[in-house]
């Protein structure tokens, strides 16, 4: 809402400069965002040649303060602000000239509570808007457009009151308020021709709809130059009728933009008569009787306010005498009796529904800044802190010190990539994506990594490592779920290029050290197949038996499509499954030391390490602590196909030390049981 | 038995002519070895009477002795000597650079969030989280926006279908968490939000923290103490001021903008307000006898402010070069 101060000064006239008038309202709730000299090119000569000085003011105004859309408005706000007085413009009904009337049916009395009409012979259309007039349109960013539609724009600026002006001699019959018909058209006045949806409140004639209610007239009934007699309307209509129907043609008015938030159904009939008075001052001509068809208008109910429940939701104190100057100033009328005000607010205020919007009526004009700011008095319990789930940020720490930069990617992506990179032929997607690239939501991190890492070798980086922990979304059921991730990118060499170690490209090994790190070493990796990994170095990550995420080097074919020069390895895993854990139960130490035996054999290139681990373990030897991989040696004297790999055992007997004729014994059952499983041979 | 004097300075300078152990081995036999001058006179012992040889025996003793010490006085040199050198050699140019695996780094909108966690948390919030996609339900109408509303046009909504959209706010947290617990109750919610949006100044995705306290006795008083309370810790500034300013959130009522000092101005940072009633009546919390107050706090806001980023497309870009500023 934008307006001149000079207008708002004719209503009430504060003493305060514009800068103080600009803080008033800031501080009361009509945020000021804009406040400058008029800056149309016309209004700057008025300037000189009449020596005026106007301020513009702009307005940010909240959705639920429908009644400071006029200057009426602002200006009983002002009032209650500062305590001004208010001279509002009295109103005297016109005479009335002549017994024509046009017979209005309203059809729809829930949605049209109040439709004031009469019509005005014999005017003149071609009048000169006054230049008065003109100036205070310009103010609020409206331009002149013709006597009669800038009097019925200035009556709604002035009122709030939006009106619609028709050229009677164009309405066929009577006028009827009514819902649409089914595949009615109507050709509005900015020549969209409006489908008209069953929901849609319209003004009719004999011959159809010849008006969007409240939203915006027909083309055909507009009034012209040749207009000579007008039927001039003023309605209340509901806001729930004309809420979002200008959104749904893609556009909103002044008028729908009043409506939709609360007209004073108070007013109807004045702004009727105002807009009257100024036509026939301008435009001249007879003005008929005026139709007025009321249903049942909205009611004000009575809203109590117990002082004492203020005062506990403000936090501050405050007597009942400053809280009932405060409702004078806002012009509200109450029963009081101790403690407690009983308001019925009045029609232009439809935001005032319950106690707590009595409350903030009080505080803001109170003053949110004498409200003091104090620490609550509460009671001081813990916190739970729960050892089966982590704080995630240890996750962060783990791989930032493993020299990983955190990234922050957009949950929507290219829908190719939920093809390509996961094979998600049905991914989420968004009904208005804010760009194509944009449109579906992720079902997995990768592809964000992969973008940004393009980007970033595009700015000439050479070695990058990235991870982001985020959500990742899915269908399920007839809903959604989304399932936190934490996903890792490494590019480029092994090590930043440096003296001391020879530079080589980042492999599968060296970004299963920080899975391994984030699982703590518990994870399984059975070989699988993805679509965005290389068949022959991907891996399932298994937690506790349970699928957890992904390990590989991503496809030559993904590698080339990114123009990636060298070599990627991306992992991901479920961020919940990472942070259980278990409470560390104490087990007793052992008092004799642990004793250590290798073992090397030669198997079959395709037998995986952990199939050999799994069959020893397998034998459930009470006196093993450890079996582990140190060496796998392929080469002069193994056969071709075949690779060497070299385990070590520790073996400890909590009760004795264990002697070599036991450990032997373990040594050869270990063997045994690979021997058999696995065709391998002792290496000599 | 002539005197054997003379022979400790003798010793002490023909260890001293010796560079290396082994030299001073040799010159050791001289003295202390088999046919050396000293062992020589022990066996010269035998020739003296018995009142004669304990005198001339401790004569000796004390020149042996004597060169003795002489000796280690010198092995001790000469080996601390020789260990000077090979650590010499030994000497690393320590200023060559590690090892490394890189440095990493968390993204500055990760440090602010779990810097207001780590705030919140010191005075007894938890932080609870919820559903991006979120149903209309949660979203709005129990957020006391019901369709058609014209603050629902204030949220510029990505809709995934009929029902669900992607949350516009942290705001919908309040309502699971409220479904789920009894008061009293802190939280903070942290998260994305989305906005069909994009310009400079705007991102079709950002970071919301939404707080909320409510217990028997909680004010509007309380929410500015504890506002202003959080960004002076934030800001690490005591003399950083909050200006609250009437506003209108649906879900909140008083609400206002919360605005802090900055550079001689006043900065817009968020909303506010005390929980609606039919916010509470949707949960099932009896707004009679419970009060609570919720906030919503810009995360990119807050993070451009602490550090001095003049952009808000850099969060999203990922620029190494801008996000290595903040490890």
């Amino acid at each position: 809402m934008q307006f001149s101060e000079n207008w708002l000064r004719t209503f009430v006239n504060p003493s305060l400069d514009s800068d103080a008038l600009n803080h008033a309202l800031t501080m009361a709730g009509l945020e000021v965002e804009g406040m400058g000299p008029v800056d149309t090119p016309v209004a700057q000569d008025i300037h000189q040649v009449q020596g005026l000085n106007d301020t513009i003011f702009a307005l940010k105004l909240t959705p639920n303060r429908s009644d400071c859309l006029s200057i009426t408005g602002i200006a009983r706000e002002v009032a209650a602000i500062t305590g001004a007085v208010l001279k509002l413009p009295e109103i005297v009904p016109v005479a009335v000239k002549g017994n024509k009337q046009k017979a209005v049916h309203v059809d729809e009395v829930a949605a049209c509570p109040r439709y004031c009409s009469r019509l005005i012979t014999g005017v003149n259309a071609q009048a000169k808007t006054p230049d008065w007039m003109l100036r205070r349109l310009e103010g609020s960013g409206l331009h002149g457009i013709s006597a009669i539609v800038d009097i019925t724009n200035y009556v709604l600026l002035e009122t709030g009151q939006p009106l619609h002006a028709f050229d009677a001699v164009k309405l066929q019959g009577d006028i009827r308020v009514r819902f649409a018909n089914k595949n009615e058209k109507l050709v509005l006045l900015n020549q969209q021709t409006a489908e008209l949806q069953l929901d849609m409140l319209v003004i009719a004639d004999d011959t159809g709809a010849v008006a969007l209610a409240g939203i915006m007239g027909g083309a055909v009934t507009a009034v012209s130059d040749t207009t000579s007699d007008i039927f001039l309307e003023s309605a209340f209509f509901t806001p729930t009728v004309i809420a979002g129907k200008g959104r749904c043609l893609g556009f909103s008015t002044d008028s729908s933009y009043r409506f939709e938030r609360g007209v004073d159904y108070g007013n109807t009939r004045l702004a009727l008569e105002r807009a009257t008075a100024l036509i026939q001052e301008i435009c001249g001509g007879d003005a008929g009787a005026i139709t007025e068809v009321s249903g049942k208008l909205p009611k004000r109910q009575p809203v109590r306010l117990r002082l004492a429940r203020l005062l506990a939701v403000l936090g501050t104190s405050l007597d009942e005498a400053a809280v009932a100057k405060l409702f004078d100033q806002l012009g509200f009328n109450y029963k009081r009796t101790a403690g407690v005000f009983e308001i019925t607010p009045p029609s232009y205020r439809f935001d005032i529904g319950c106690e707590e919007d009595l409350i903030e009526e009080i505080a803001r004009l109170h003053g949110y800044d004498n409200i003091p700011a104090t620490i609550p008095n509460t009671d001081l319990r813990m916190l739970p802190l729960p050892r089966a789930s982590l704080n995630p940020a240890w996750l962060r720490d783990a791989l930032t010190a493993s020299g990983y930069q955190e990234v922050v990617t957009y949950s929507f992506v290219d829908e190719a990539w939920e093809h390509d990179l996961l094979g998600n032929a049905a991914p989420i997607a968004l009904k208005n994506p804010i760009a194509s690239d944009m449109s579906v939501m992720r079902s997995g991190l990768w592809g964000g990594l992969l973008d940004t890492l393009v980007y970033n070798l595009n700015r000439k980086q050479e070695r990058v490592r990235l991870f982001e922990i985020g959500a990742t979304y899915f269908k399920a059921g007839g809903g959604y779920k989304e399932v936190s991730r934490i996903s890792g990118l490494a590019y480029g060499d092994a090590a930043p290029e440096q003296w001391g170690s020879a530079a080589r490209d980042v492999d599968f090994f060296d970004v299963k050290t920080e899975v391994d790190l984030l699982t703590n070493c518990r994870a399984r990796f059975i070989p699988t197949q993805h679509p965005a990994l290389h068949p022959g170095q991907s891996a399932q990550v298994q937690l506790d038996g349970k699928a957890i995420g992904w390990l590989g080097k991503l496809h030559p074919k993904w590698q080339q499509h990114y123009q990636l020069p060298r070599d990627t390895v991306l992992f991901e895993l479920d961020t919940a499954s990472l942070l259980k854990r278990g409470l560390p139960q104490y087990e007793e130490v052992a008092k004799f030391p642990p004793v250590r035996r290798d073992m090397a054999v030669v198997v079959d290139e395709k037998i995986p390490v952990q199939a050999l681990i799994d069959t020893m373990l397998a034998e459930k030897i009470l006196l093993v602590s450890e079996i582990a991989l140190f060496d796998v040696y392929r080469g002069k004297s193994v056969a071709e196909n075949k690779k060497s790999l070299a385990f070590l055992v520790l073996m400890q007997d909590t009760q004795k030390t264990l002697t070599d004729a036991e450990a032997d014994e373990v040594m050869a059952k270990l063997l045994k049981s690979i021997v058999r499983q696995h065709d391998a041979q002792l290496r000599g | 038995m002539d005197n054997l004097d003379h022979i400790i300075p003798e010793a002490q300078r023909d260890f001293a002519a010796c560079k290396t152990v082994t030299g001073l081995e040799e010159a050791k036999a001289r003295y202390l070895g088999k046919s050396g001058v000293l062992t020589e006179a022990l066996k010269g012992l035998g020739k003296l009477s018995a009142e004669e040889r304990p005198a001339a025996g401790a004569a000796i003793n004390v020149v042996k002795q004597a060169v003795e010490e002489a000796l280690k006085i010198r092995r001790d040199a000469i080996q601390s000597a020789e260990q000077a050198q090979q650590l010499a050699g030994e000497a690393l140019d320590v200023t060559l650079p590690a090892r490394s695996h890189g440095k990493g780094g968390l993204h500055p909108v990760s440090l602010t969030l779990s810097r207001i966690e780590e705030l919140f948390h010191s005075i007894g919030f938890e932080v609870a989280t919820g559903p991006e996609i979120e149903t209309d339900f949660y979203n709005f109408t129990a957020l006391n926006i019901p369709e058609n509303h014209p603050a629902r046009a204030m949220h510029d909504t990505f809709y995934v279908d009929d029902k669900h959209v992607l949350r516009t706010h942290t705001s919908p947290v309040q309502v699971h968490y409220m479904q789920d617990k009894k008061p009293p109750l802190k939280i903070i919610a942290p998260g994305r939000v989305y906005r069909v949006d994009s310009d400079a100044t705007h991102s079709p995705m950002f970071h919301q923290v939404e707080g909320l306290w409510v217990d028997e006795d909680i004010s509007m008083a309380n929410l500015k103490g504890v506002v202003q309370d959080f960004l002076q810790r934030f800001f690490e500034r005591d003399d950083l001021e909050v200006r609250f300013r009437p506003s209108f959130f649906p879900f909140t009522e008083p609400s206002a903008e919360m605005d802090m000092s900055w550079n001689g101005g006043w900065l817009e940072i968020g909303g506010c307000g005390m929980v609606h009633p039919e916010v509470f009546r949707h949960v099932g919390i009896d707004s009679e006898k419970y009060r609570g107050f919720a906030f919503g706090l810009g995360v990119e806001r807050l993070t451009m402010l602490r550090y001095g980023v003049n952009d808000l497309r850099h969060f999203f870009n990922n620029d190494l070069r801008f996000l290595r500023q903040f490890s």
